[in-house]
């Protein structure tokens, strides 16, 4: 506990966590309060204030249903920052489950790395484009997608720790003192693997948003009429000259959200995992 | 030539023979994947082929032509035998063979790597290795800055900003599609310049924060202090000893910049309507066109093996110590 603590307290001061920190705090409770920023709704029309610029009134300005974009950027974060994390989290629970079973067991490992090494011969991206158009136009299908597409990174460096811890000695005592597999597993070695996960876990989340914006241009991201920053972009790409506002202000907020991630992750990694590589 | 050139060259030559026997199964895995990925995926694809209001004889008759009645085992032997034979199946949009309608389309997708990567490697490379020399100091902040707003701002997104800055507003530079290099030089470059900028972004700010750990910690070595110590020069120690060792990191990184590569050219080709691969790829998904979808696929798995089997085999003339086992 008072390990804990005190790598809380390094992270408090480490300036790039806690930029990364304020940064994704802000964007949060900016979604999660969006109901008392703004009184529209996101989908509510108004026709005759179609395609306003940013003003007073609108400060993002309308799109082409004269929807009001701040509304829709504010609830868009909320789709889009869900998605992100839970990509993270699913993947970073499928990756520690085959990451830790593949080390402990050589059996297992020879079929879930061949078929992880498969997996990831192709472009991330491609094959979440690919999942997402097979399972349907649903949020449900754009997190599985990208899920699908991320866990596999994380069960290589989850796999990569836990080789090395299991071959420390406190593990063989706990092995010799004739703990079960299924103990070890879960009290020994995840702990201990913990750090790498958690470095994975934002890189992920920040990849995840990126990647939605992108499913979304392609027409595979989740459904309109509800916003998401992605679509917001995706359908004001037709009139960029005429109303570039409707794609500037969700572009700006994908990218704080995902460097703010990637700075929470800088962080973690500084201080939890001074050796791991940027690689992903 | 000299002798250690030479016999690290007859290493190399061996290390590639042993490694592509190695890459054989991988290869098998990704064709495996690949067909594992649309066979298993609810939905069936006849029914995606004729359309959710096709009558049920029609979804039949497709079914009986693909195969997809007989059972999965029997398909998947049937498509890795045609394999074999260089038959990677036939487009159902294009009415045209996989594999001629990809190497129709491979020059783009080539063109636009290339001058991606050639933008990357220096631009990446210097900044990540200047950042990591002059440590703490407001160009190590500013450069890695930059670099993390590389891998943080979409770059479709980027791209329609760019489309709209330079192409609608300043005219400068085509708002989309190619030109063959056999047209000329310039007009190729104009309309290949935007979108492999664009490209190279990510690309950049990777491999930026990349070199800068990998240099920070060759700074770190003995071997640098020893080399001052000695009177080496400042320039020579850095160039000679520092950065060399930092190139082997960036080299394995290499891969990975190649897989961010064509996993962005993907996106990026559609931004710039650039009729390469990957615009081919999220067309025949689109269209659910599942043999050309299970073709390029495969042809983009088997090309990132091929091209990770390259630079380890590069490894081995650049690095005498690295032997695989």
């Amino acid at each position: 506990m008072a390990r804990a603590a005190a790598t809380l307290r390094r992270l408090a001061r480490h300036t790039s966590f806690r930029i990364g920190f304020v940064l994704i705090l802000l964007l949060a409770l900016a979604a999660g309060l969006a109901p008392l920023i703004t009184a529209e709704a996101p989908t509510a029309m108004h026709l005759r204030l179609r395609f306003r610029p940013p003003s007073f009134a609108a400060p993002f300005g309308t799109d082409l249903f004269g929807r009001d974009l701040l509304t829709r950027v504010l609830y868009g974060g909320r789709l889009s920052l869900w998605i992100g994390f839970a990509t993270a989290v699913l993947s970073s629970m499928i990756g520690a489950v085959v990451g830790i079973l593949s080390a402990q067991y050589r059996r297992i490992d020879a079929v879930t790395m061949r078929v992880m090494d498969g997996l990831m011969a192709f472009p991330a991206i491609l094959l979440a484009i690919g999942v997402s158009a097979a399972l349907g136009p649903q949020t449900g299908s754009v997190i599985a997608a990208l899920t699908f597409s991320y866990a596999p990174r994380t069960a290589r460096v989850v796999r990569a720790s836990a080789l090395v811890i299991r071959e420390l000695d406190y593990v063989d005592a706990a092995r010799v003192a004739g703990v079960t597999d299924l103990r070890l597993m879960l009290r020994h070695i995840l702990p201990n693997c913990m750090g790498p996960l958690l470095v994975q876990f934002s890189f992920t989340f920040a990849y995840a948003i990126l990647a939605e914006s992108a499913l979304s241009f392609i027409g595979v991201g989740p459904p309109p009429p509800a916003p998401s920053w992605g679509n917001i972009i995706a359908e004001g790409r037709d009139y960029t000259i005429e109303a570039w506002w409707i794609m500037l202000f969700p572009g700006i907020a994908i990218s704080l959200a995902s460097l703010g991630m990637n700075l929470l992750g800088d962080g973690l990694r500084d201080l939890l995992d001074p050796r791991l590589r940027l690689d992903g | 030539m000299n002798e250690g050139l030479l016999r690290r060259g007859a290493a190399a030559a061996g290390q590639l023979a042993r490694r592509l026997a190695q890459a054989l199964p991988v290869l098998l895995v990704v064709a495996v994947v690949t067909f594992a990925l649309l066979h298993l995926l609810p939905g069936d694809p006849a029914v995606m082929i004729a359309g959710d209001q096709a009558n049920p004889e029609v979804i039949a008759r497709i079914r009986a032509d693909l195969g997809l009645d007989r059972p999965l085992i029997e398909q998947l032997l049937r498509w890795l035998y045609a394999l074999v034979q260089g038959d990677f199946g036939r487009s159902l949009m294009l009415n045209q063979s996989v594999l001629s309608a990809v190497v129709e389309r491979l020059p783009v997708t080539f063109s636009l790597a290339v001058l991606s990567l050639a933008i990357t490697l220096p631009i990446g490379i210097v900044l990540g290795a200047s950042a990591a020399y002059h440590r703490g100091t407001w160009l190590d902040s500013l450069v890695m800055g930059v670099a993390l707003l590389g891998v943080s701002v979409p770059s479709f997104w980027i791209g329609i900003v760019s489309i709209l800055i330079f192409g609608a507003v300043l005219h400068w530079l085509p708002t989309g599609g190619y030109v063959p290099i056999g047209m000329g030089l310039r007009p190729w470059l104009a309309c290949l310049v935007q979108p492999a900028v664009v490209l190279a972004l990510f690309q950049i700010g990777f491999l930026a924060r990349l070199t800068r750990s990998a240099m920070l910690e060759a700074l770190q070595q003995d071997y640098i202090r020893t080399a001052r110590a000695k009177g080496l020069g400042e320039w020579l120690t850095v160039a000679r000893h520092a950065f060399r060792n930092t190139l082997i990191p960036v080299m394995t990184a290499t891969g990975i910049i190649i897989s961010l590569l064509i996993g962005g050219s993907v996106i990026v080709e559609q931004v710039f309507a650039l009729p390469g691969m990957g615009r081919l790829v999220v067309q025949a998904i689109m269209a659910r066109d599942y043999p050309l979808v299970q073709g390029t696929m495969l042809l983009f798995g088997f090309a990132f093996v091929l091209i990770n089997l390259a630079i380890d085999t590069l490894y081995v003339l650049v690095d005498p110590r690295v032997r695989y086992g």
